[in-house]
């Protein structure tokens, strides 16, 4: 399935303030685009449009070229998208196993009454939590975990939709090196399996290692875009991260 | 021993009212007081049914639940875009509506006179009117109710439930139509409480609506909070304690008036003590 995201002339208030200002994008498949712009350039609003998690107020989004005037976050699943949360959101008083089952289970709401914890998707959920270095926490609540085991597991959750699309909001903020160096290797194995990926990103230097294509955003517009080496140099660019 | 029965009778409706609701406000997190509502109208769908049309209060058993599933269907319906406070007075208004409707439809409800003369279940020529009969059908009912209700929360819907409690915007981001859940939760939660309302108002032989008010919704609540909320077995171990701490203290000897207003002020402050001290109630896991 195509799967190619666009943004014609997109638009999102929050009362005065244009988080979104008529921004049209096309996020290219199957590569990594970097997303990066300045504190309340309105990348995180971005993300919330492109899954539905807020609706826009102007403009279009379009998947594969169809026009969709409004996206409802459970469409996700048809359009086979997922993504992070910068501020993390787990299912906190379940266990980290049904923080990954509940992505893997049947939709259905009324065959679901009768799916039983199904040995596949257990299966599944532990080895993904293996590969994550989570499994032996996987009867603990989400809530107890530490902050980096959140942040995996976000990314645990997002491995368990296997989506085409993930939006990565900042999944490396706040990591020890470590950490960063085993999700910056997993963002690369979904690269290879053929996903589109959007990355939400502050340091360059990852930007660099991992990006093809770089989308800078500046008060819910578009600043600039292209590849990592000529966007990150450009004077424009240069000027709306550093000030003046 | 009689006396023994009777609280057991009370025990194992209220275990079948604390189960059900404790689906909708534990597994899904939906505060609701419509409890009482469900709670009435299984009473009244059996006493009008019975007593009107002759119904056997068997048959009533599946009528009822269908009756207050679909009414909760219908005013789920207008309250799925209400989310907690809201959702709250939304059920609340709902309850005093039927409390309403109840006490001034009087050629259908009784109105204030309420509805006496319900009948005693029979089956087979066997009519369960010895206390000791009555008391095997609510532990049976009570028994599958308890079964049902272990069926959903074990299953792939009761954990979508829950993910709904704890995120239901996160939730939404991974393909699920919540509102359909929530629905679900609060029909099916709606139709196992029309049980027992079934069974009180068979077991009473009476019924008027100043038995399904707000007091009793709250008193669901304290129930499952005490018990603890979200689990199975802390709604029945708060059933348990709620109708039979107050029985042992009028059977020391408190007069009858007395216990009853202490019984109001000892839930009130129950609570307040819980939401203090102790928020996951006694065998709970979670808080709201
Ligand atoms: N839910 C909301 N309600 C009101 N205003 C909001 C909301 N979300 C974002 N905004 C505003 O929209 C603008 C863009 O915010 P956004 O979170 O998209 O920025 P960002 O680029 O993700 O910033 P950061 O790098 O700090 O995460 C900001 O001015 C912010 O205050
Ligand atoms: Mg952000």
């Amino acid at each position: 399935m195509k799967n190619i995201i666009k943004t014609k002339q997109l638009v999102k208030h929050f009362g005065g303030v244009s988080a979104v200002d008529h921004l049209s994008i096309t996020i290219p498949k199957g590569q990594i685009t970097g997303l990066v712009g300045p504190n309340g350039s309105g990348k995180t609003t971005l993300i919330n449009l492109l899954s539905g998690f807020f609706s826009h107020d102007k403009g279009a989004i379009l998947f594969s070229d169809t026009e969709r005037r409004k996206i409802l976050p459970w469409e996700n699943k048809i359009y086979n998208i997922t993504r992070t949360f910068q501020q993390i959101r787990l299912f906190d008083q379940m266990t980290v196993l049904d923080n990954m089952l509940v992505v893997l289970t049947e939709r259905n709401p009324f065959w679901s009454l009768f799916e039983k914890h199904n040995k596949y998707h257990i299966k599944q959920a532990e080895d993904i939590l293996g590969h994550l270095g989570l499994y032996e926490k996987r009867f603990h609540n989400a809530g107890d975990l530490s902050y980096g085991q959140r942040k995996l597991l976000e990314i645990g959750r997002v491995l368990s939709m296997d989506a085409d699309t993930i939006l990565f909001d900042e999944p490396f903020a706040g990591l020890f090196p470590e950490m960063i160096k085993q999700i910056e290797g997993i963002i690369k194995e979904l690269k290879q399996k053929g996903k589109t990926i959007v990355l939400v990103e502050h340091n360059m230097a990852i930007i660099r290692s991992l990006c093809d294509y770089v989308i800078v955003m500046d008060a819910g517009k578009m600043l600039a875009e292209g590849s990592p080496e000529k966007v990150l140099s450009e004077k424009i660019v240069l000027e709306a991260y550093l000030g003046e | 021993m009689e006396y023994i029965f009777h609280i057991l009778i009370l025990v194992s409706i209220y275990g079948i009212l604390a189960l059900a609701q404790n689906l909708v406000m534990g597994g899904a997190g939906l505060l609701t007081i419509a409890g009482a509502a469900f709670y009435g109208i299984g009473a009244y769908a059996a006493a009008i049914l019975a007593t009107k049309f002759g119904f056997n209060i068997f048959t009533t058993l599946i009528i009822a639940p269908l009756v207050a599933g679909l009414i909760a269907l219908m005013v789920g319906s207008t309250f799925a875009r209400f989310r907690d406070d809201y959702f709250m007075l939304a059920t609340l208004g709902f309850l005093m509506i039927f409390n309403t409707v109840v006490r001034n439809w009087e050629s259908f409800t009784g109105g204030s006179y309420g509805i006496a003369g319900i009948p005693k279940p029979h089956v087979f020529g066997f009519v369960f009117d010895t206390p000791l009969s009555f008391v095997f059908l609510a532990v049976v009912v009570l028994l599958i109710v308890t079964a049902i209700t272990y069926f959903i929360s074990r299953s792939s819907f009761g954990r979508v439930l829950n993910a709904i409690r704890e995120d239901e915007d996160a939730l939404a981001i991974f393909g699920y139509k919540t509102s359909t859940y929530k629905l679900m939760a609060f029909s099916i939660g709606a139709a196992l409480t029309a049980w027992g309302g079934v069974l009180f108002a068979s077991y009473l032989t009476f019924i008027d609506s100043r038995l399904f008010t707000v007091n009793e919704s709250i008193l669901l609540w304290a129930m499952i909070i005490l018990g603890g909320i979200a689990r199975n077995r802390g709604a029945l171990l708060g059933a348990f304690l709620l109708i039979t701490v107050p029985e042992a203290l009028r059977f020391i000897g408190f007069p009858v008036d007395f216990a009853a207003l202490l019984r109001q002020c000892i839930y009130g402050l129950l609570l307040v003590f819980l939401m203090l001290y102790r928020p996951k109630g006694i065998l709970g896991k979670y808080k709201l």
